[in-house]
C-alpha cells in the first residue's frame, strides 16, 4: 500500500500543475443532496454512492465525483470562459471483495469555454498525457457526439430516436431497441396479441376488461402508450443499409487516424453525422497540433457508453497496463450536463480526472 | 461447538425440522413454544440457534453461526459477493418463491421489462418524478433492473403489504416475493412476462467466516454424513 502521505503530495504536485495551466481551484462540499445526483444518475448511482440522512436536510451522498458540484459552481457564479481544479476524496461503494479503495483521492481539472471546444478537447488530453507520460499508460478515446449524431439522423421515427438516444448509455437496453427497431429482433408476443386486440377495441374497453383501476399512473398514461404502439407498430422497420451502418459504427475500433478515413467513408451513406465527423476531424488536427500521434491513438466509437456517465462528445482515458486497476484518469465532454444543471442556461464543458493514488502506486511499483 | 441457526417459528421452522427428521437429526424447540432455545438430539457437539430467518444471513455472514437455514432470496439479498462468504449445501425442497416485478392489471401496454422502461419514461416526463417500484429487496431488483438497462425509476422501501402500495399511491410497481400469484390478483396487479428475478427457496448454507476448528470440523463431517451431502472445501 502507498503512504497517504505519497498519495497526497502526488496530488499537490497535479493540483499545481493543473494551477499553472490558469484553473481557478474550486473547493466542494463532501456531503451532496441526493436528489440532485440521483436524478441525474438515477437508481444505479445507489449501488455506488453512500447515502446517508440529514435530520434537516433529508438525504445526502457522500461525494461520489466531482463534476456536479463543480458544474453547479460554474452555474452559479462562474467567470465566462473559466477553468477550474480540485483535489480531494470521493468516495464509491464497492461491492465486491477486492483491492478497490471505496475511499480515495482525485484531482481535477475543467475548461468551461465557448470558443473553440475542439480545441478545449485536445488541450485537455495533451495536458493529461503529458502530465502521465512517464507512466506507460495506455490511452482510449472515443466520442459519443458521433453516435448520437448518427441515432438523429436515422430516418425513422422522431419517438424511435428519443429512445435510442434516452439509452445511448446503457449498451444492452440501446441494443435491444435497435434490433427491434431494425427488424432483427422479433416483436414480443404480448405485444403482437395487444396490438391485435387493439384493432379490436379501445384501450378503455380493454382497460375495464381487465379489471379494477388501481395506481397513480392514470388511464390517459396508458391509453396514450398504447396509441405509441400502435403508430410504432406502422413503422416501418430502420431500412437494412442504415442499420448495418449504425451497427458498424458501434463496433468501430481502430486508431483515430483510421477510424476518420473510415468515418468520413460511411459519411455519404449517413449524411447526419457529417457535422460530428468534422468536429472529429478538428479535435484531431488540434491534438497533433498539441502533440500528440493520432495515427497510433486508439479510437473507439463506443468508448464511455457505461451508466453513471454523462459524456456526450468526446471522451477518453488512460489505463495502466494490470486490467484489474481502474482508469488512472478519465474525462471527457458534457455539454448537456451543464445545462441540465444550469437551469436554462449551458456552456460546453469538458475536463477529466486523475486518481493520484494510482499515479504513485504506479509510480513505486 | 457447531452452532446452527434456523428460523425461530412459524412454518419454515417446522419445515427445518421435519427435513432435518427425516435424516434422523432431531431438533426441537426447548421449554415452552414462546421460549427462543431449542436443542439437537442424535448427533453430539450442534448448538441450536433459533433465529428471524431474516436474520440468519447477517449471522453467517459475521460468523457466529456455523451453518444456516434461509431463503435464497435473503442470502443473495442481503449480502455482498454471497458466494465468497457462504457455501449452499443442499436446496431443502420447502419456502419456494420466486422474486418477480408486478404492475397494475390495467396497465394493458406493460407486460415487459422493455415496456416498464418506457412507461417508466413517460410517467417521469408526465409526474416530475421517477416511476416508483416498491420492494424490500434493494439490491436484486437494482442489480436486475441496471442489467436490463432500465431507467427513470426509483425503489421505494416497503418492509411488508408491498402490493398494498400502489393503491396507496405511494408507488406505482412492486417488486415482491410470490409463491401462487394470490395475494397480487387480489390488489389487482399482474406479474411481468421477463422479470422473474429469482427463483429462491430455503437453503442449507455454511459460512466461510465461522471458527472451523478440529472440533467443528469433525462435527460437521458426522453430520454431513448423516445428511448424505458430500463435504465441501473450506
Amino acid at each position: 500500500m502507498t503512504p497517504k502521505s505519497t498519495i497526497r503530495a502526488q496530488a499537490e504536485t497535479l493540483f499545481a500543475a493543473f494551477r499553472a495551466e490558469g484553473a481557478v481551484p474550486v473547493d466542494a462540499d463532501i456531503l451532496l443532496p441526493a436528489e440532485t445526483l440521483l436524478d441525474l444518475y438515477g437508481e444505479d448511482i445507489r449501488a455506488r454512492a453512500y447515502v446517508t440522512n440529514d435530520p434537516l436536510r433529508g438525504e445526502m451522498m457522500l461525494r461520489p465525483d466531482f463534476t456536479v458540484p463543480v458544474v453547479q459552481a460554474h452555474m452559479a457564479h462562474g467567470a465566462d470562459p473559466a477553468r477550474y481544479c480540485y483535489m480531494g476524496e470521493v468516495f464509491r461503494k464497492q461491492d465486491h471483495l477486492g483491492p478497490r479503495a471505496s475511499e480515495y483521492l482525485q484531482v481535477g481539472f475543467e475548461v468551461f469555454d465557448r470558443a473553440s471546444p475542439e480545441q478545449a478537447d485536445a488541450q485537455v488530453f495533451a495536458l493529461f498525457a503529458r502530465l502521465l507520460s512517464d507512466l506507460n499508460l495506455r490511452p482510449a478515446t472515443g466520442d459519443i457526439g458521433i453516435l448520437m449524431a448518427a441515432v438523429r439522423g436515422l430516418s425513422t421515427s422522431d419517438r424511435r430516436k428519443a429512445a435510442l438516444l434516452r439509452h445511448i448509455w446503457r449498451p444492452i437496453r440501446f441494443r435491444a431497441l435497435l434490433d427491434r427497431f431494425a427488424g432483427r429482433a422479433p416483436m414480443p408476443e404480448a405485444r403482437t396479441k395487444l396490438l391485435e386486440r387493439l384493432a379490436q377495441d379501445t384501450p378503455e374497453a380493454l382497460m375495464t376488461a381487465a379489471g379494477t383501476f388501481t395506481g397513480l399512473r392514470a388511464p390517459e398514461e396508458i391509453t396514450a402508450r398504447a396509441a405509441a404502439l400502435i403508430e410504432d407498430a406502422a413503422t416501418a422497420p430502420i431500412a437494412a443499409p442504415e442499420a448495418a451502418l449504425l451497427y458498424d459504427l458501434l463496433s468501430l475500433e481502430a486508431p483515430a487516424q483510421a477510424a476518420l478515413t473510415h468515418l468520413r467513408g460511411i459519411t455519404p451513406l449517413l449524411p447526419a453525422i457529417a457535422p460530428a465527423v468534422d468536429r472529429f476531424a478538428t479535435r484531431l488536427e488540434a491534438l497533433k497540433a498539441n502533440g500528440i500521434d493520432t495515427t497510433t491513438l486508439p479510437f473507439q466509437a463506443s468508448h464511455g457508453r457505461t451508466s453513471l456517465e454523462y459524456y456526450d462528445g468526446f471522451v477518453f482515458s488512460f489505463h495502466a497496463s494490470d486490467p484489474a486497476l481502474p482508469p488512472v484518469a478519465s474525462g471527457g465532454r458534457y455539454d448537456a450536463l451543464t445545462a441540465v444543471l444550469g437551469q436554462g442556461r449551458s456552456i460546453p464543458a469538458v475536463g477529466g480526472v486523475i486518481r493520484p493514488g494510482l499515479v504513485a502506486a504506479l509510480k513505486g511499483a | 461447538m457447531l452452532k446452527i441457526g434456523v428460523p425461530s417459528k412459524g412454518r419454515l421452522q417446522e419445515l427445518t425440522f421435519q427435513w432435518f427428521g427425516a435424516q434422523g437429526v432431531t431438533m426441537r424447540q426447548t421449554g415452552n413454544d414462546r421460549e427462543y432455545s431449542g436443542a439437537v438430539d442424535g448427533i453430539d457437539g450442534v448448538e441450536l440457534v433459533l433465529l428471524s430467518a431474516g436474520e440468519i444471513p447477517r449471522e453467517l455472514s459475521a460468523g457466529r453461526i456455523h451453518l444456516g437455514v434461509t431463503g435464497t432470496d435473503l442470502i443473495r439479498d442481503k449480502l455482498a459477493d454471497w458466494d465468497r462468504q457462504v457455501t449452499s449445501l443442499a436446496p431443502l425442497g420447502f419456502g419456494h418463491a420466486d422474486l418477480i416485478i408486478a404492475v397494475p392489471s390495467v396497465w394493458i401496454d406493460v407486460d415487459t421489462v422493455d415496456d416498464l422502461d418506457a412507461a417508466a419514461s413517460a410517467f417521469r416526463a408526465a409526474h416530475g418524478f421517477r416511476l416508483r417500484i416498491a420492494t424490500k429487496y434493494h439490491r436484486l431488483v437494482r442489480d436486475f433492473l441496471t442489467a436490463q438497462g432500465v431507467a427513470d425509476y426509483q425503489l421505494v422501501d416497503s418492509q411488508g403489504a408491498t402490493e398494498g402500495t400502489i393503491r396507496n399511491l405511494t408507488a406505482e410497481a412492486v417488486a415482491d416475493i410470490t409463491s401462487s400469484g394470490e395475494t397480487l390478483r387480489a390488489n389487482h396487479l399482474k406479474i411481468l412476462s421477463d422479470a422473474l428475478i429469482l427463483q429462491s427457496q430455503a437453503e442449507l448454507f455454511l459460512s466461510h467466516q465461522a471458527d472451523w476448528d478440529a472440533a467443528a470440523r469433525a462435527t460437521l463431517t458426522g453430520l454431513l454424513t448423516r445428511l448424505s451431502l458430500p463435504e465441501p472445501a473450506l
